[in-house]
């Protein structure tokens, strides 16, 4: 296993009291795998992201246990994190735009954060120059300003400086959602890539584009109001949703082709619980409409095909 | 002096901001809020404080103390005593009436100077902001004329050849020149809430400019408005203590900058007479000095990212 | 770049024309005969008062339209000539400045530059440790809420008056002959302390407060978010927000300079020092008009220049102002 989430519960401190973003999540991810991670605003996905590399200021570690590559991953403590960041955990942020400091070159940003690392710039340059090729952008690029790059050319670079080191876990925040139908392709293609060379050990996708996980993902984890409703391998998960509410989710997408004359697309009445203070049982209740009374107990995560975990009573 | 930008109120967390109000705690009005915190925010109370007790010197001294601050009431230089609390200047004057009725002239100028500044910084920011364009570019260049001529300079050159000066005409003349900062910020936050959808609503239903500018975006930067008044009495009740310090302050009355003067041309420094010149420059600094702090504790109430947790 | 320096360089000539031609409108657009509205209100030698007949038949010239008035105002202003000093009749306004603007210029250079640098300095430190900040910042807010010639006032009556420690007022002793002796330049030193000390503790807590704001707020960007998740350790990251908070600072620089020169001016009169504001005070308790004009272009110009200079630094520090898109791909 490359890595191994157990339990993981991660709170928010705010002025209202606590809101439990992460309440009791547990997969794994297996080496050279890429996991899209899916699920609407507000379901825990990027605190999950964030988690497993730096918590915030609001943050607070409650229990569960991390594990990468057979060693634990104290994410509750931030100090001794600071040896796996970069180099075994590494993380491609939501804002890439803005990701790299506007007034240094790019290569000099690169080489002054390699030296406070420890890593000699000079036995990495030749790697960086090859990665550089790998994602389409000239060797120059390092000696311009941010602002002399476009949005997409930014996003490539912050996904060579996060995969310098050769990470084994990479997470990926919502690396599409700001981007154009073409480079969101690129980009999606270049994760493909450094997974197939090697580059990095395993991804995970945090996304709320299915219709893009579904196309490079080798499994997708669905959540919901910070706890996992599903995990399958991609296709099964598509042509055979379990949950009722991955099933509601597939349904809201448009399909090419199909028109709304046709087929209306089903949304998902309601909104998700508040997470200050979540109903007990299964929070997916109050939308689902197979719900019943067994719902008021949480349903455990459990496999019910090879591979393929859902918490539902009626799914199990 | 730091300008503080005013930020939207932004929800406490990204979970937080997605968890509907259904099954939220009691709800409070922002408006009730924002006074409950105001309350507890000692910057703001404190700051508070000290402004009012000096408000309450210059509105109750003068009536307390019988003689006006240039009669000559008693035994020259002498220091704080009973009967003059703040001691005597060097002809016999009662330092504590010169006071008093300096921090007079300090709240009214101070009022007067910030209130023009802060409605000629509106004026021309909103104008700017909202009507882009060849409107904006005048606006701008006007703004960046007055902005690097150094307000000191002009006023010498002005209030040297008035034969005779007043309070009001000081306070008139710094607020002309006091406002480019706030115009600037103010058209920067106009042109952003410009484009917002409820600026774009308010046009559908047919409002025009100015109404739009009064009834939806100053509204929405009341915080901050509020905030830059008080930096630009701040910053009136300093200019006009300088320009009295100089001599070009009004010919008549008697102001705090005018104490100073008058204890430094009279040699009270060579001769120890710390309690002529020492009041006029505390109560200044107090009293900005609390505007500032007040400031500060203002920005934590409206801005609740910088509340501590 | 270059539209950027045009565009600055236009708002400083608009703004020298303006200053001008306020400075030549004021005395017009009082009332009475302005000529001898001055000539009256001065006390005057009568032989300086010829001179001053014939100087502002000239300027004023009642004989000649306006226009020509004003044009010949520009014309003697751009010839160095600013008139001739009422008060220290017959010495030329502009030379009487001139010997006063170096004792200026040597407060306000090292009380400008000490300041800003210390005061984000300390600042940025100021931000690192709680308690630190929590005693500066008030202290801070203090300092910069004191009007400058009281803080110079209390320096030269505890550290003059009661401690002895410097002299109180003056240039130099006035029992010392100007030379270019070591002992007369430590004469000039110590009475240069106290009135750039003053100037210098007063920008030290505008400064220091205005950048501890800044790097609070510059902490929070996103680029130092992402250097935190790539482990970066944490001076690496102070020096990046440092440096970047340092731009709005330098332009902050720029908006001051009109109340840093101010500053200086009471300051000055505060020491008796000789420079351009002990001249001013003295120029006004003589009525001596063209003097004060002559010190209020003298001004304008000084402060149009340091814009202008900081203009200059700005764009070499902040490289967004050099480059613009080159070739998106």
């Amino acid at each position: 296993m490359s890595l191994r989430v157990d339990n993981l519960k991660v709170w928010y401190r705010t002025l209202r009291g606590e809101v439990r973003a992460l309440d009791g999540v547990s997969f794994s991810v297996a080496d050279g795998e890429l996991v899209g991670l899916a699920g609407e605003s507000g379901c825990g996905k990027s605190t999950l992201g964030k988690s497993l590399i730096r918590l915030d200021g609001r943050m607070r570690h409650v229990d569960g246990q991390v594990e990468l590559d057979g060693k634990e991953l104290p994410i509750w403590d931030s100090e001794r994190m600071q040896g796996f960041r970069f180099k075994e955990v590494s993380l491609i942020p939501q804002y890439a735009m803005s990701a790299m400091n506007p007034t240094r070159k790019v290569g000099r940003l690169v080489t002054e954060l390699l030296e406070s690392r420890g890593e000699r710039p000079a036995a990495v340059h030749d790697e960086l120059l090859r990665r550089l090729e790998l994602v389409g952008l000239e060797a120059e690029v390092l000696d311009r300003y941010p602002i002399e790059l476009s949005g997409g050319m930014k996003q490539r670079m912050v996904m060579v400086i996060s995969t310098l080191l050769n990470p084994s876990l990479l997470v990926a925040d919502e690396v599409t959602s700001a981007l154009d139908v073409s480079t969101q392709k690129a980009v999606a293609e270049t994760l493909v890539e450094l997974r197939d060379r090697n580059v990095v050990k395993s991804t995970i996708l945090i996304t709320h584009d299915l219709s893009l996980v579904y196309q490079i993902a080798d499994a997708i984890i669905v959540m919901y109001a910070g706890r996992l409703a599903e995990r399958a391998p991609t296709d099964a998960l598509v042509e055979t949703p379990r949950h009722p509410y991955t099933r509601m989710l597939l349904a809201a997408l448009p399909e090419v082709g199909v028109r709304f004359a046709d087929r209306r697309l089903e949304g998902i009445g309601g909104s998700p619980p508040s997470l200050l203070d979540p109903p007990t049982g299964c929070r997916f209740r109050d939308r689902c409409p197979l719900a019943v009374a067994r719902c008021a107990e949480q349903p455990p995560f459990v496999e019910v095909a090879p591979d393929h975990f859902v918490a539902c009573w009626k799914a199990s | 002096m730091s300008v503080t930008d005013s930020d939207e109120l932004a929800a406490a967390t990204p979970a937080a901001a997605a968890a509907t109000p259904v099954t939220m705690a009691a709800k409070v009005r922002p408006g009730r809020e924002a006074l409950w915190f105001a309350r507890r925010n000692r910057k703001l109370v404190l700051g508070l404080g000290v402004v009012l007790v000096f408000l309450a010197v210059a509105v109750a001294g003068p009536l307390v103390n019988s003689h006006g601050p240039n009669e000559y009431v008693g035994p020259p230089s002498q220091r704080p005593s009973a009967a003059f609390w703040f001691g005597t200047t060097m002809f016999g004057q009662d330092v504590f009436a010169q006071f008093a009725h300096g921090l007079r002239a300090t709240f009214l100028v101070g009022l007067l100077g910030g209130g023009l500044a802060a409605l000629v910084g509106m004026l021309v920011g909103f104008t700017a902001g909202w009507r882009g364009g060849a409107v904006d570019e005048v606006l701008n260049m006007l703004t960046n004329v007055v902005l690097v001529i150094p307000t000191l300079a002009v006023l010498l050159i002005i209030a040297t050849y008035l034969r005779v000066r007043g309070v009001v005409p000081e306070a008139i003349f710094i607020g002309l020149f006091s406002w480019p900062w706030v115009a600037r910020a103010i058209r920067a936050q106009t042109f952003s809430l410009r484009t917002r959808d409820f600026v774009d609503l308010a046009r559908l239903s047919g409002a025009g400019g100015a109404r739009i500018v009064f009834r939806e975006i100053a509204p929405n930067m009341s915080s901050y408005l509020f905030m830059t008044f008080i930096l630009l009495f701040g910053g009136s009740v300093l200019t006009a203590a300088t320009l009295d310090f100089i001599g070009l302050g009004p010919t008549d009355g008697m102001s705090l900058g005018l104490m100073m003067n008058n204890a430094v041309l009279w040699s009270a420094l060579p001769l120890g007479m710390w309690w002529w010149f020492v009041p006029p420059g505390l109560g200044i600094t107090l009293i900005v000095g609390s505007l500032y702090i007040m400031n500060v504790g203002l920005d934590e109430v409206f801005n609740p990212k910088l509340r501590e947790l | 770049m270059r539209q950027y320096f045009q565009r600055k360089l236009g708002i400083y000539v608009l703004t020298f024309f303006v200053a001008v031609t306020v400075d030549w409108m004021i005395p017009r657009f009082m009332p009475g005969d302005p000529v001898q509205t001055m000539l009256a209100r001065a006390s005057l030698r009568p032989e300086a008062s010829q001179a001053m007949q014939a100087y502002y038949t000239g300027v004023f010239g009642l004989d000649v339209p306006i226009w020509r008035q004003y044009l010949n105002f520009w014309g003697a202003l751009l010839q160095g000539d600013l008139g001739v000093s009422i008060w220290l009749f017959p010495q030329p306004v502009t030379s009487v400045i001139l010997r006063a603007i170096p004792y200026t210029i040597a407060l306000l250079v090292p009380a400008i530059l000490l300041s800003w640098w210390a005061g984000n300095k300390f600042g940025a430190y100021a931000a690192r440790r709680r308690w630190l900040d929590n005693t500066v910042l008030p202290v801070g807010y203090v300092f910069t809420a004191t009007p400058y010639m009281w803080l110079g006032i209390l320096l030269a009556w505890a550290l003059a008056t009661v401690a002895g420690i410097f002299p109180i007022a003056g240039g130099y002793s006035f029992d010392v002959e100007p030379s270019f002796t070591p002992a007369f330049v430590g004469n000039l030193a110590w009475h240069w302390f106290l009135p750039f000390a003053s100037l210098f503790l007063v920008g030290f807590g505008g400064w220091a407060i205005g950048m501890r704001n800044l790097i609070i707020y510059e902490l929070e960007a996103d680029y130092c978010h992402y250097l935190e998740s790539l482990g970066a350790p944490r001076r690496l990251v102070r020096r990046y927000a440092f440096r970047n908070a340092l731009l709005p600072q330098l332009t902050g620089l720029a908006l001051q300079l009109g109340v840093l020169v101010a500053g200086a001016l009471v300051t000055e009169i505060v020491f008796s020092y000789p420079g351009l504001g002990y001249l001013i005070l003295q120029a006004i308790n003589n009525q001596d008009f063209f003097l004060i004009q002559g010190a209020f272009l003298f001004i304008i110009l000084g402060v149009l220049a340091a814009n202008f200079a900081v203009d200059v630094v700005y764009v070499m520090v902040d490289p967004r102002t050099r480059v613009g898109m080159r070739g998106a791909t």
